[in-house]
């Protein structure tokens, strides 16, 4: 069999890949707002209550997680099919650690910015939205750039919860050819080449942000 | 390995008390191989980051294109690869071997950049003080240069050890018996997935939390000025 003949199956898998990588970003993205929005800002409950959700994503193993929900969730009640489940987990794990850059972010917002807003009279929410996150998101794009390269490759981990992505296909087509050199390579290589994707994507989106575009209320200066 | 024991599922306790000491079998393992997958990444690190800052420009583009591949690619991938195809060369390895291979080259181009971002964090103007002083290269590098980038390079490793830690469940599918190896085998010998599975989700965050703090503690125990040498 010629290496072009796995290709199909190949690509197959790099869409399914590709599906979840996106939708665990773009999950995993609002869970990080709200999360790390509610360490700052929530109070003393509800920033406990965040504090725990980071601590036990960040903390525990992303294949422990995986497999935990994929054997817990049916038990009480709640049974998806594999590929929600493994978008959730990807999502609630990035958004653990994207919860911990917006944090970071909020926190490295200089104080007079926001000594500034109350003089302005500013609400709690005007001086979040208007003065604070659009300086801080400025601060956020470079780590969560790394935290989306990193997503898509923990990607490849729910191929072990029988989700039929890219690392999945490679597995199955070496069971029928035991052609393991090519096919890795090419799994490999196609991986690369949705990071290069990904971070090209990603510098975009950090000019638009910083260029004021994300914000258009921000008078551009 | 899992002959001659009993597990007792009547209720949790009683089968978390009965696949502990198996569990903690299974820590002792994920502990080696991050020791050993650790070490090979601040070694091969090391080599990435000075082979980077060769002044042969065929030479810090080829490492820069390898440290990024092996950033850009996942462990797992990396890890079959290493698993199935290193044998058609000839090269058989134990599978814990081929595990803590694959975490050591994954890491390698992370500690390469926190080898390199160290190193040119020291200021300019202490390469010149010591060109000014008559310093060799070796001589500044030793009495300058890595004293100064040592404070700047341990916490990041610290933390790198950290996600590794977390990371060694990955080996569980090349057959490395670690603890969510473990957990997994006796889910299936069980039917009873969720406590052994919990157990070990707590462990890895007993683990991480101690680490973290052992890592906050070391953080502020280090001389900002600089370790020497000698």
């Amino acid at each position: 069999m010629d290496w072009t003949a796995y290709l199909p199956m190949l690509w197959q898998g790099a869409f399914v890949t590709m599906t979840i990588t996106l939708a665990s970003i773009a999950v995993g993205a609002v869970l990080a707002f709200v999360f790390g929005i509610m360490r700052v800002e929530g109070g003393p409950i509800l920033s406990t209550v965040a504090l725990c959700y980071t601590e036990v994503f960040r903390g525990t193993s992303l294949l422990v997680q995986l497999f935990w929900f994929y054997y817990a969730l049916p038990l009480v009640g709640l049974s998806f099919d594999p590929v929600t489940t493994g978008i959730l987990v990807l999502a609630a794990h990035a958004g653990g650690y994207g919860a911990e850059i917006v944090r970071g972010a909020l926190s490295s917002v200089s104080t007079q910015q926001l000594e500034a807003a109350r003089a302005l009279n500013f609400s709690r929410l005007q001086t979040l939205f208007r003065v604070s996150l659009p300086q801080a998101i400025v601060e956020m794009m470079p780590a969560f750039g790394n935290l989306a390269i990193e997503t898509l490759k923990l990607s490849s981990l729910v191929s072990l919860i029988s989700i039929a992505d890219l690392t999945f296909a490679a597995q199955s087509i070496r069971n029928i050819t035991l052609d393991s050199t090519s096919i890795y390579s090419i799994t490999l290589l196609c991986y690369f080449a949705m990071s290069l994707v990904l971070m090209v994507a990603i510098r975009v989106i950090e000019r638009l942000v910083r260029r004021g575009h994300a914000f258009p209320q921000m008078p551009r200066s | 390995m899992m002959y001659g024991y009993e597990w007792d599922t009547t209720t949790w306790v009683t089968y978390t008390t009965s696949i502990l000491p198996i569990i903690l079998i299974g820590l002792t393992v994920t502990l080696k191989a991050a020791a050993a997958g650790f070490a090979i990444a601040l070694v091969l690190g090391l080599v990435f980051a000075l082979l980077r800052r060769s002044r042969l420009v065929a030479i810090s583009w080829t490492t820069a294109v390898i440290v990024e591949f092996l950033r850009d690619t996942p462990l797992l991938v990396q890890l079959f690869f290493l698993y199935y195809v290193l044998p058609e060369f000839g090269i058989v390895l134990p599978a814990f071997l081929t595990g803590a291979l694959a975490l050591g080259l994954q890491y390698a181009a992370y500690t390469s950049e926190v080898y390199r971002g160290g190193i040119e964090a020291v200021a300019r103007g202490q390469w010149e003080a010591a060109t000014a002083l008559n310093l060799t290269r070796m001589q500044a590098y030793r009495d300058i240069i890595i004293p100064q980038a040592i404070p700047r390079i341990v916490p990041a490793m610290g933390n790198y050890l950290v996600a590794m830690i977390k990371e060694t469940p990955v080996l569980s599918v090349v057959t490395v018996m670690e603890m969510m190896g473990l957990a997994n085998m006796i889910g299936e010998r069980t039917f009873e997935y969720l406590v052994p599975l919990t157990l070990v989700g707590l462990i890895f965050l007993l683990l991480t939390l101690i680490c973290s703090a052992g890592l906050h503690r070391l953080q502020k125990a280090l001389p900002k000025a600089g370790i020497p040498l000698r």
